[in-house]
């Protein structure tokens, strides 16, 4: 066995498993907040990568500079994505606060279905080559074969975003309001904290981080369609439970557990199992830590 | 300031398909009184404190509240504008948020008053700092005035009970109410906290400035506490007067005991 594919395979998969993180942080957040699974959630991660490849394209054309571009891209990305998040939260799921949350959950579906054929009719059903190749970064030449720079920009953006994002929720006033809102709704509201607002805010910052993973993830493989977005959002809803759904850190160590799994399994196993194993290590950790692995037992309340 | 009451309840109900569980009840508070709601268990006393605080919307009647700066009308309105009206209020079974600090509970009560936005919090502007410095400094006034700042770091689900049920007090003080409901505070106290939060309340009336409405089952305290006295039971108001008043009303005694007492 050799020690350098080991590397390659482990660092493929953190890569895989920052991507993941980056879409299960909208999963759990908003589990965390509302109770809901955000089926349209791996959608917004797909109308990410789709915006920046328009914008991407249409700002090559005035043949800027690469990086500038990149950068163009992704922030046009995250706001448009961000937006995109906001919208589905009021329209499908604001109107449904009072109701049982099976019916949420039905709105959920209905909207990634109607975001899916909204892409497809919009766009095209065909694969679209992904085009915004950054220039290799100079130092990493002597690992390339390992990592490339496109994996080296997600490991290091999937940190950032980490450490932002438990600064946000662990020092600041909105990051409180957070906090209080998921232990307990109507308290939240009863000590002055608007929960609509607490809960658009979660609904931002979940779709700005998906968007950013659709972006980064897109120039590493280097293609997209409208369907990116069911397969990449089932995943990380997988890691997000596998993790014990509504715990951020959980969200993140679930998407790395789950993204080295896949990249041994395929690299040691066998490629045509890739996405099986995903769901063997969910029901074998399911079956020994029902609440996952950071997750904590809901008691209900009287 | 006029002799306007700052809490006028008129003709409230509120329904749950048959279920009258407020049935017209009229009730008003005088700036600086401690009034007392009491009746049986199942009577719709906590009822009435959701339709308040806004948690319910009643179905049928008017909450007004007039201070300083005006009339308004509650009802309907979502209960964090509530609370911002200067409304707070604590719970039956405590609900704090358990897994924060009791500092940031408190905070947490004191922050929603604030301007400055999202970002300059991230980045940590000055304007941000001085206000967080005064969030903080304010919230440890509150703790020490309620006797908790010996438990500021600790989590709010390590305190001992009496401590707990303080806390759910001072985070309702932190936002800044004139008006403070009091859903069952002694409930599960032994004599000594019940005689601490005794203290407490009269403390808070007289330096603070604070009306108090309260729910109780403790007739000791209700009777040592409150000036006045409103009785329900099946959701109808059957009485209401001072505690010597309410203490030999035929009603509210039967109310309690049953139909016959003289047997």
């Amino acid at each position: 066995m050799n020690l350098e594919y080991f590397f390659s395979l482990f660092l493929g998969g953190l890569t895989r498993g920052s991507i993941y993180a980056l879409i299960a942080l909208g999963y759990t957040m908003v589990y965390g907040i509302i109770k809901l699974i955000n089926f349209a959630h791996g959608e917004i991660y797909m109308i990410g990568a789709f915006t920046s490849l328009i914008i991407g394209a249409a700002l090559a054309m005035s043949g800027m500079n690469p990086i500038l571009i990149f950068v163009l891209a992704c922030l046009a990305a995250i706001v448009y994505s961000a937006a995109y998040g906001i919208t589905i939260e009021r329209l499908a799921y604001r109107p449904l606060r009072k109701a049982p949350r099976l019916s949420v959950l039905i709105s959920a579906i209905g909207m990634s279905i109607f975001l899916q054929n909204y892409v497809l009719l919009a766009q095209t059903s065909d694969f679209l080559p992904f085009p915004l190749v950054l220039p290799n970064m100079k130092f990493l030449k002597p690992i390339e074969h390992m990592m490339t720079t496109t994996q080296f920009l997600i490991l290091i953006s999937t940190a950032v975003v980490m450490v932002l994002l438990t600064i946000l929720i662990k020092f600041t006033r909105m990051g409180k309001a957070m906090r209080a809102t998921s232990q307990d709704k109507d308290m939240a509201q009863l000590v002055g904290i608007n929960v609509d607002r607490v809960i658009s805010m979660t609904f931002l910052i979940g779709s700005a981080t998906a968007a950013l993973g659709g972006v980064l993830i897109s120039s590493h493989i280097g293609q997209i369609n409208f369907y990116i977005g069911f397969i990449a959002g089932i995943k990380a809803f997988v890691a997000a439970v596998l993790g014990g759904i509504g715990s951020i850190p959980g969200a993140v160590l679930g998407s790395f557990v789950l993204g080295l799994t896949e990249s041994f399994g395929t690299g040691y196993i066998s490629s045509d199992y890739e996405d099986a194993f995903a769901f063997i290590i969910l029901i074998l950790i399911l079956i020994f830590k029902p609440a996952g692995l950071l997750g904590r037992k809901e008691n209900e309340k009287v | 300031m006029s002799d306007a009451p700052v809490l006028e309840v008129n003709d409230l109900s509120m329904v749950f398909g048959g279920l009258r569980a407020v049935d017209n009840v009229s009730l008003n508070i005088k700036k600086g009184e401690i009034v007392a709601l009491i009746g049986p268990n199942g009577a719709g006393k906590t009822t009435f404190f959701n339709c308040i605080t806004g948690v319910y919307i009643p179905t049928h009647g008017e909450v007004k509240i007039n201070t300083s700066e005006g009339s308004a009308v509650l009802n309907g309105l979502k209960p964090n504008v509530i609370n911002e009206k200067g409304l707070a209020r604590t719970f039956q079974n405590i609900r704090l948020f358990s897994n924060m600090t009791v500092l940031e509970n408190v905070m947490i009560g004191r922050h929603q008053s604030l301007k400055s936005g999202i970002l300059s919090s991230v980045l940590r502007t000055k304007k941000n700092r001085i206000e967080e410095q005064k969030v903080i400094d304010d919230s440890y006034e509150i703790l020490r005035k309620i006797g908790l700042e010996m438990y500021v770091n600790e989590l709010a689900c390590n305190l001992p009970y009496g401590a707990q049920r303080r806390l759910e007090i001072a985070r309702a003080m932190a936002t800044n109410p004139f008006l403070l409901l009091l859903d069952e505070p002694a409930a599960g106290m032994n004599p000594q906290e019940t005689n601490d939060l005794v203290e407490l309340i009269e403390r808070l009336r007289k330096e603070e400035d604070i009306t108090i409405l309260l729910i109780e089952h403790d007739m000791s305290l209700v009777m040592t506490l409150s000036e006045r006295i409103y009785v329900v039971d099946y959701g109808k108001m059957i009485a209401t007067g001072t505690p010597e008043e309410i203490k030999n009303n035929k009603e509210v005694i039967k109310a309690y005991l049953g139909e016959d007492i003289d047997a």
